[in-house]
């Protein structure tokens, strides 16, 4: 694999309902992303997004946020519907190439403006699952009660409370080989980065597990060393329980937490974790995301100061 | 890039207007499990799955992998989803072929769908509760400026029309066949956008296309003749500023150079055996002609009316019946380059065109303002 490091970092951070349209929220963020990269906007060989076009509740919403990058001449982009983490992946995997060595990824989402606990039900199985209108809150009941009854915390803590709605975007650029050295002191070297999915019927699941972050974790690398901090995707109490006893993690002091904004947690999270190594706060760090009911899919990001 | 990456398994769905007989899940399930067949694999032998399809509200399932991981056998798997908008059938055949040359996977399946019936697409084509004129609608000013600047006799669209219902017959997974097609009839169907006709617009399909890639080794070990990837390009423009020529995109003009040029093709229109394009409206076929390359601008009409585009023409163009015959928007995309694929691998039964080694696949979607191509041989980059 190439050696590919993240060079910097760009949030709005969790706000609450903003007023801007989505191609506003992001324009600034991307536009620190690169400016602190100190990188030329036109050598940017790729550039990929994640956003969901149920948030904005109408299809195609992704193509506006093009005008946030600036297409002209055209670029070589690609968009997942997706956490922006899987929008960084598909730019990590462009990069292993050796014919693009600088690559942007971002990732935006309003949730502000539907509602949540309504349109999360959509992710469902459209046939069985889908009618009962068993929204995200109320499956991360039940998972509460399966750790809870696993013995994995001492008492059920009362989860089933609405998913959190804020707002937000991120923007990370990563750049391959001697030049990520030239242009940032410290690149956050990706070590690894995989991802994993679990099955969708809760029913065929063990609550109380979540294979697919183990696996995800330790194709990543995880466990090759001592991690100085992480930095997860867990909406509740109970999925951060989960997320370190998965990930080898259970006594670490140095953990973030938190699952919002929608579709931008996760890169914000793995960006959060870059930015303490170029801060020289850390030495190897892990960025986490999760996606779907129930922490169902979940990305690792293994991260180091030095390649 | 490391490694080469070789088509070594191909299958798609019939495409209908409804596939009641099916869920969502069975639609994607039986487009896989054919093309693992085509690849003597299982299930169990995919590393990957990249899936693909438009809008989350067309079928109303919003990030359908979560819900599909189970049906695609990728439970402790990696599986994620592209969404570009109508080139997303191209877009996703391109990460899937990234993971492979990259190195990271070795054997990754990757389905494009759509299962229209579920949802009303004409409605989320037009903007959802927002409205709109629907993709018709946009793009038929398009083709208007293309004939008058091209001069273009209006029967072209109709020929188009004709050429490609008429390979559609050749292709038992088409969704629309019209038998008795002539150019009378094209011309005397109704006006749906002006200068767009009902018959040389496409029809709204269930269908996924379904395709396994692997590395040098697995298309060494492939049972059946792989087709090679030699290039893939992606290019995006914004949809609108003044500038813009949205009838010959720059975007679709640095998209074919750059494929082009990793597959080493300097004169596309001799040295390409077999074209899939996506051709929604039939005037597509000679704007996309000159946007790719294939004819110089202005002239992209003429292979059309000298019968160059034809099954038996020098430049075969959309032998499956194209977009024109089946659109599952989602999957169009990829059966484009699917389609191109069988070709080279010489599988494309009555539709085949004879000798077939380099075929491009193209995309486009959005404004006019999102394409994907791959250029596939029966040879090894």
């Amino acid at each position: 694999m190439r050696d590919v490091a993240i060079v910097s970092f760009a949030t709005t951070g969790p706000l609450p309902a903003v007023d801007d349209t989505e191609t506003q929220m992001l324009f600034p963020v991307i536009s620190e992303a690169i400016e602190r990269s100190g990188i030329p906007r036109a050598d940017i060989g790729f550039t990929c997004s994640g956003s969901a076009d149920y948030l904005a509740g109408t299809p195609f919403a992704f193509v506006g946020n093009l005008e946030a990058v600036g297409a002209w001449p055209p670029i070589s982009e690609s968009h997942v519907d997706m956490d922006g983490a899987w929008a960084m992946y598909e730019a990590w995997v462009r990069l292993q190439h050796g014919d693009v060595d600088v690559a942007l990824a971002f990732s935006s989402g309003i949730s502000s403006r539907s509602d949540l606990r309504e349109v999360l039900c959509l992710q469902n199985d459209p046939y069985y699952l889908m009618p009962l209108w068993a929204d995200h809150g109320s499956l991360a009941g039940l998972q509460a009660r399966a750790v809870a009854e696993a013995g994995l915390v001492d008492e059920v803590v009362d989860t089933v409370a609405a998913p959190p709605a804020s707002d937000g975007a991120a923007a990370v650029i990563m750049v391959a080989g001697d030049r990520a050295r030239e242009v940032c002191e410290r690149p956050a070297w990706i070590r690894g980065i995989e991802h994993r999915s679990d099955p969708h019927y809760i029913g065929v699941r063990d609550l109380a597990d979540v294979p697919s972050a183990q696996v995800a974790a330790a194709a990543a690398g995880v466990g090759g060393g001592p991690i100085d901090l992480a930095e997860l995707s867990a909406a509740h109490p109970h999925e951060e329980v989960l997320l370190r006893r998965a990930m080898g993690l259970a006594d670490l002091v140095e953990v973030n937490a938190g699952a919002d904004p929608l579709m931008v947690a996760g890169l914000a999270h793995i960006g959060a974790a870059a930015t303490a190594i170029h801060e020289g706060r850390a030495g190897r760090t892990l960025g986490h995301a999760a996606s779907g009911p129930c922490l169902q899919q979940n990305l690792v990001c293994v991260m180091e100061g030095t390649p | 890039m490391a490694e080469r990456c070789a088509v070594v398994g191909i299958a798609q769905t019939h495409h209908k207007k409804v596939r009641d007989d099916v869920s969502l899940a069975g639609l994607l399930r039986e487009a896989g499990q054919r093309a693992l067949d085509d690849a003597a694999m299982t299930w169990r032998d995919v590393d990957a799955v990249v899936i693909g399809t438009a809008p989350d509200s067309f079928e109303g399932v919003m990030m359908p992998e979560l819900y599909l991981a189970d049906a695609l056998g990728a439970a402790g798997k990696p599986i994620m989803r592209v969404h570009t908008a109508g080139s997303v059938g191209g877009s996703t055949a391109i990460v899937a072929t990234h993971l492979v040359q990259s190195g990271v996977r070795k054997r990754v399946l990757t389905i494009a769908f759509e299962k229209q019936s579920e949802g009303d697409t004409t409605w989320g084509l037009s903007g959802g509760r927002s409205g709109g004129v629907g993709a018709g609608g946009y793009f038929a000013p398009h083709i208007r400026a293309y004939i008058e600047r091209s001069q273009a006799p209006e029967y072209v669209g109709w020929m188009v029309a004709v050429k490609d219902r008429l390979n559609a017959l050749k292709n038992p997974y088409a969704h629309l066949k019209v038998p008795d097609i002539t150019l009378e009839k094209v011309r005397d169907s109704p006006m749906v956008w002006e200068p767009v006709r009902r018959l040389e617009s496409c029809p709204a399909s269930d269908g996924a296309c379904a395709m396994v890639l692997t590395d040098e080794a697995g298309g060494d070990r492939a049972p059946r003749p792989p087709a090679w990837v030699h290039g893939t390009a992606i290019r995006s423009e914004l949809g609108q500023f003044p500038g813009r020529d949205p009838v010959n995109p720059q975007g679709g003009r640095d998209c074919a150079a750059d494929v082009y040029a990793q597959a080493g093709i300097t004169d596309p229109r001799r040295e390409v055996d077999v074209v899939e394009m996506y051709v929604p409206f039939s005037w597509y076929e000679p704007m996309w002609l000159e946007n790719l390359g294939f004819a110089d601008v202005g002239q992209g009409w003429k292979l059309t009316e000298d019968g160059v585009t034809e099954l038996t023409g020098a430049l075969p163009v959309n032998c499956s019946g194209g977009v024109l015959s089946s659109n599952p928007i989602g999957a169009s995309g990829m059966l484009r380059f699917a389609e191109a694929a069988m070709q080279v691998r010489g599988t494309a039964g009555e539709h085949q065109v004879e000798g077939a080694r380099t075929a491009v696949g193209h995309a486009y979607g959005g404004a006019a303002q999102f394409f994907a191509m791959w250029v596939v041989r029966s040879t090894k980059p």
